[in-house]
């Protein structure tokens, strides 16, 4: 485990500079601090978490089925790509301060708005992944299924859904990924509770350590939505080769 | 003009054969067919061999109706392509393979798998009705893709340099295996190689086309007793003249 070596000794660095006075622990806490904070506010920390990992999920679970419906709609049906495509890629260019607003005066402070914020982030590695795994079908069986005169949706459950598991398994990891940052970005644009609102907060009391404990938090959060999908990946994709 | 859909009906004076009149076929500027004609009667055994890029594969696409001459006619009995490699489906068993035709034609799951299963101890796949595509030889895979060719039920089959991608001892197994399956279970057949040998060893006629824009250049009838050996002198003699034919060898 060279990763966790690495990581020992960046800790032990880290805790040396601080406690030698170099850094103020109110800009940068020792790592013992953050572990100390980890269990004085864990029930803080713990509904925190709670809130944004119900974010983070119900987002991604929104962003897989709004990414499927559009990228099978887009690959089906070149109206909807020539119409789709351009907006799916400018949805990443929205600033989500921008959208904040409106969303909280449609939706409330509450667990939608962040849900939608997610899901918007969310969508577009899967939608552009898996658009890309229906399109690029091995043309030999291709023209197989065109000689057993299979229908279009026989394609597409045969042959093209298939052939895309792999790379629609990509989106998804890569948005498990970024959705909890999306949940983060969600909150600091209002709201009551959630990880990301209790960075805001403690950063502002200068309750460094705190602030760091809930970043490890969002940080281990962040790996374990990409290994459940990486998990599920592993489960459904059995075969090998192209 | 034949349309594509008239491609599927059986025409009634072809029976189950293929008649391919004057055909042309270009891409763009490349002229792939250029006035091609090629008969192959029902139960017929037919190899088509000719240079690398001369047009053999779109022969075959024309016949089963993938794609449409750009002059002249095409007209065949319901064929089934065999594609160049096996075109596999890597998640699919390969009795799952070995049934496809089936699934698209609307049978269940079950249905396909109890068909093509009785298949597997002839075609020397006993024991592999679950493997998947990456755990069969290379032999083994020609013989599921054959089998799901052969499953699809048409009275043509178009073979597209089946054995191609084998290496030379698998590859004469396998032709001495397919001649084997054909005897027993007689098809129209258009085999499409550049291997001589195997098409006097497989064919009754053995048709030579001429490099790209593809026309016939001879059609040699290999009036040989069966099984054939590509060690046979008359097998090796009508594969000289082949190739003598081709402009290569002595």
């Amino acid at each position: 485990m060279p990763a966790l070596a690495l990581v020992v000794v960046l800790l032990g660095v880290w805790e040396a500079v601080v406690r030698g006075g170099l850094i103020d622990p109110l800009i940068l806490p020792a790592p013992t601090s953050v572990a100390s904070a980890l269990v004085s506010d864990v029930h803080v920390l713990g509904a925190d978490l709670w809130t944004t990992t119900v974010e983070a999920v119900l987002g991604l679970l929104a962003a897989a089925v709004l990414g499927a419906v559009i990228a099978v709609a887009m690959h089906l049906w070149s109206p909807a790509r020539r119409t789709l495509y351009p907006l799916v890629i400018g949805s990443q260019a929205l600033p989500i301060p921008v959208l904040a607003a409106p969303l909280i005066l449609l939706l409330g402070f509450g667990l939608t708005p962040k849900v939608v914020v997610v899901a918007l982030i969310c969508f577009f590695p899967i939608t552009v992944n898996l658009y890309d795994g229906l399109r690029r079908v091995d043309p030999e069986q291709r023209k197989l299924l065109r000689s057993l005169h299979a229908s279009r949706w026989q394609t597409l459950a045969l042959l093209e859904a298939p052939a895309a598991l792999p790379r629609a398994f990509t989106g998804l990891r890569v948005a498990a990924a970024v959705s909890v940052i999306g949940a983060v970005f969600a909150e600091y644009n209002g709201s009551e509770n959630g990880l990301g609102h209790l960075v805001l907060v403690s950063l502002a009391q200068l309750e460094s350590a705190r602030t760091f404990a809930a970043t490890l938090l969002l940080f281990a959060l962040a790996l374990a939505l990409y290994g459940a999908f990486a998990l599920a990946e592993r489960r459904a994709i059995t075969w090998k080769g192209p | 003009m034949t349309t594509v859909a008239d491609l599927h009906r059986p025409q009634q004076d072809q029976g189950a054969g293929v008649a391919v009149d004057g055909a042309m076929k270009a891409f763009g500027d490349v002229r792939a067919l250029d006035g091609l004609c090629l008969r192959v009667a029902p139960g017929e055994i037919v190899a088509v061999v000719g240079p690398s890029g001369c047009g053999k594969s779109t022969l075959l696409d024309l016949v089963c109706g993938l794609a449409e001459p750009d002059g002249g006619s095409v007209r065949a009995a319901p064929a089934t392509l065999m594609p160049q490699r096996d075109a596999l489906l890597p998640w699919l068993t390969a009795e799952d393979n070995a049934g496809l035709a089936l699934r698209v034609r609307g049978a269940s799951r079950a249905e396909a798998r109890a068909a093509a299963r009785p298949y597997f101890a002839p075609f020397g796949l006993a024991g592999f009705e679950r493997a998947r595509p990456a755990a069969l030889s290379g032999g083994m895979r020609q013989r599921v893709a054959f089998l799901r060719t052969l499953l699809a039920g048409t009275p043509v089959l178009c073979l597209d340099e089946p054995f191609g991608a084998l290496d030379a001892l698998t590859r004469v197994q396998m032709q001495e295996w397919l001649a084997g399956t054909l005897a027993r279970e007689p098809r129209t057949v258009l085999l499409v190689t550049h291997d001589v040998e195997e098409a006097v060893v497989l064919a009754d006629r053995v048709v030579l086309l001429s490099p790209r824009p593809g026309r016939v250049v001879e059609a040699i009838d290999v009036d040989l007793p069966r099984p054939r050996r590509r060690s046979d002198h008359a097998v090796v003699d009508l594969a000289a003249r082949a190739l003598r034919v081709l402009g290569l060898g002595a």
